[in-house]
């Protein structure tokens, strides 16, 4: 039966099928891809027209955990937000959380996610033990640091093209208690606010800043910078974080919402609205992580044209002129980001594909006005390059593929040799791949 | 709650024990592979707020195909819990007309385990639930049992006596401590329907087990999950056979 699947952007929109079960083995076992519950905003979760995905969210069970080592196995449709309600209360924590709790474990090892404390514990993948994973020829593997270690870092990371992840074994972390504290501040510019974040980040573990794009000139850059821990004990309140009420967005927006009036509305609001300029307290760990998520569905914002996520990672150290040169070009685009993140890098991981690397990261929700958005992301990609930049596959959905090529350079012959050791007649393929990759359609 | 429950690895029913064992229920699983009823334990375990993580032995395998299995599994869950105060039944088999006009073992399977395997394991369950003086037993039958239709001509016979058994048992035993829930869902996405195109009003299999779970501690005699579906099938079963001959639902 063919279904119209999309990612999280709703665009693309390919019709393929896709089949659920518990169990996850049998429905790998000719399956072109494995996908969870489909949160990559462009088309990494999506199998070719036609072709068939596992969709792993059915296999969901805790298959072992142990409270004295807080060592964690699941199967890869356990989901984030069933991690945080089972083992919050008990102050065992995922070490790295993306800023959606709606993300299976699995795709959280394809994408090799990171979060707001990228610049201290660095990716998802950092605390992966090990995996079990089938790869192209149907084989069943147990694999990890030791075991196939090449295979283990490329699977990192690797968007699910290097096998069907079928369980994780992760390394969870305890926490002093079930709540953040945090604080809060506004900046006037973007050199302001890198230098901000940097000099957070030397103190906090989780920092991020959220910037008006909107803005031109001397106000460009201009935002909110937020950091947080999670609370000691004695400062955090005794009743553990109640869980919160979800809102469902009901219809799609028509198309005209979204204009340019209402997106600088919408920013200008949410930056005076942060008044004092500075804040700090107690919160609530889901309003922290997870902002987003109290809106089910709010992709429908951006009407049924969807939207595209663009997020790249500058190796600025220092400076932030190439900063400026970014957000003057999105500028000068003719489309705008809504929602636009701005958070610094650490170190690189052991995933061979993963996406970050030490500098900072820019993250912008553009509407799907077809060329226009096409155009600006060319563009910005531009600059990304020419930097020595890179763009995060789990959001994209319309870079070149010579862009994307000349970015990754030696990483990507690298992968695609471990890649073609496991999978020579190329069983295991995304629309994503076929795109950006080289693979047959 | 001391719940026997067979159906626990799979679709409602395992979204069902985990309701349970996250508040505390303690829980003693049947169904036929051994396998999966110890990694479905080990995950309620995982779950469950208690720190005794021992619970691997509360298992027996005990088909609906299979009367003998019944008595034997029930005998291990006294040993066991000691007390059962509840018995729910998840398990049944599923199909379509369509698919049983290739296969008739499939048709076999599904009057022997839906009507007859599942009443002889009620019988077995209000015995030793009356035996103490009572207790609630939880049954998913279908909405499947309420009108005959094209699609599940013999899946929606063996519901529909289920049905009838349910409501007699509930009459002539609610006296003596019997708590008979009785649920009716009516489509619900999980393994049973995949493949299906999703009607209207299809349900998830979380929601439909935390409304399943309320009836179960309100001790209600009869639900529909979800609930819109009573709805629906009041219109259906008004529909005479002239229609129910040419709409396909």
């Amino acid at each position: 039966m063919l279904e119209r699947l999309s990612g999280w952007g709703r665009h693309p929109v390919v019709e393929a099928q896709q089949s659920f079960s518990e169990d996850l083995a049998s429905i790998t076992e000719d399956a072109s891809l494995t996908r969870g519950l489909a949160r990559s905003y462009g088309d990494s979760s999506l199998p070719l027209p036609g072709a068939r995905a596992a969709n792993s969210t059915r296999a969901d069970r805790i298959l072992s955990f142990c409270d004295d080592t807080g060592v964690l196995r699941v199967e890869a449709g356990f989901t984030l937000e069933e991690m945080v309600r089972v083992f919050l209360p008990r102050r065992w924590v995922t070490p790295v959380t993306p800023g959606t709790q709606f993300v299976t474990v699995g795709g959280m090892v394809a994408s090799d996610v990171h979060g707001k404390n990228h610049h201290v514990e660095g990716c998802f993948g950092q605390h992966v033990l090990s995996l079990r994973l089938r790869v192209a020829d149907g084989r069943i593997l147990e694999i990890g640091p030791e075991n196939e270690p090449h295979l283990f870092c490329a699977t990192i990371g690797g968007m699910g093209l290097t096998g069907h992840i079928l369980e994780v074994v992760m390394q969870m972390k305890r926490v002093s208690s079930p709540w953040i504290y945090g604080e809060s501040e506004r900046v006037e510019s973007l050199e302001e606010l890198v230098g901000k974040l940097r000099s957070a980040s030397a103190e906090w573990p989780y920092t991020m800043s959220w910037v008006d794009s909107m803005q031109r000139g001397k106000s460009l850059g201009r935002g909110i910078v937020m950091k947080g821990r999670w609370a000691d004990a004695h400062e955090a309140p005794s009743d553990p974080p109640a869980e919160k009420k979800r809102l469902e967005f009901p219809v799609d927006f028509p198309g005209w919402v979204l204009a340019p009036w209402s997106m600088r509305a919408f920013n200008l609001a949410y930056f005076y609205k942060h008044v004092p300029r500075q804040k700090r307290g107690i919160l609530h760990p889901l309003t922290f992580f997870y902002p987003l998520d109290i809106v089910g569905q709010w992709n429908r914002v951006y009407g049924k044209r969807g939207f595209v996520q663009y997020q790249c990672v500058l190796p600025v150290d220092g400076d932030s002129e190439l900063c400026r040169r970014f957000f003057e070009t999105l500028s000068r685009a003719k489309v705008g980001s809504f929602l636009t993140v701005v958070k610094d890098c650490g170190a690189e991981g052991r995933g061979m594909l993963s996406f970050p690397r030490p500098g900072i990261s820019v993250a912008l929700d553009l509407p799907m006005r077809g060329e226009d958005t096409q155009a600006a992301v060319d563009a910005l990609n531009e600059v990304v390059l020419s930097s020595g930049g890179r763009i995060y596959l789990a959001k994209d959905s319309l870079t070149r593929p010579d862009h994307f090529t000349e970015m990754e350079g030696d990483r990507l012959t690298e992968w695609n040799r471990v890649r073609r050791l496991w999978d020579p007649s190329g069983r295991i393929k995304s629309a994503q791949s076929v795109r950006l990759l080289g693979d047959e359609s | 709650m001391n719940v026997v429950f067979l159906g626990a690895t799979k679709g409602m029913g395992r979204a069902l024990s985990r309701l349970m064992a996250e508040r505390g229920d303690r829980l003693f699983l049947m169904g036929r592979d051994v396998e999966e009823l110890r990694a479905a334990v080990r995950d309620l375990d995982a779950r469950s707020p208690g720190e005794e993580n021992s619970n691997e032995e509360c298992v027996a395998v005990c088909d609906l195909l299979d009367g003998s299995s019944f008595g034997p599994a029930f005998d291990k869950a006294v040993d066991l819990l000691r007390d059962i105060d509840t018995v729910v039944v998840t398990a049944g088999v599923f199909g379509t007309q369509d698919a049983i006009e290739s296969d008739s073992d499939l048709r076999d399977r599904i009057l022997q385990g839906n009507f007859v395997g599942t009443i002889q394991f009620c019988e077995e369950a209000r015995r030793r639930l009356l035996e103490r003086g009572g207790g609630r037993l939880c049954v998913f039958s279908s909405v499947a049992g309420e009108k005959g239709r094209k699609p599940v001509v013999i899946y929606g016979a063996t519901k529909a006596g289920l049905t009838k058994y349910l409501d007699g048992l509930d009459a002539r035993y609610h006296g003596e401590g019997l708590r008979v829930i009785l649920v009716k869902p009516g489509f619900v996405k999980t393994g049973m329907t995949e493949g299906l195109d999703p009607p209207p009003f299809a349900g998830e299999v979380g929601p439909v087990a935390a409304s399943v779970l309320r009836a179960i501690d309100k001790e209600k005699a009869e639900v529909y999950v979800p609930g819109i579906w009573r709805l629906v099938m009041t219109a259906i079963r008004m529909l005479p056979k002239q229609v129910m001959r040419k709409i396909k639902f």
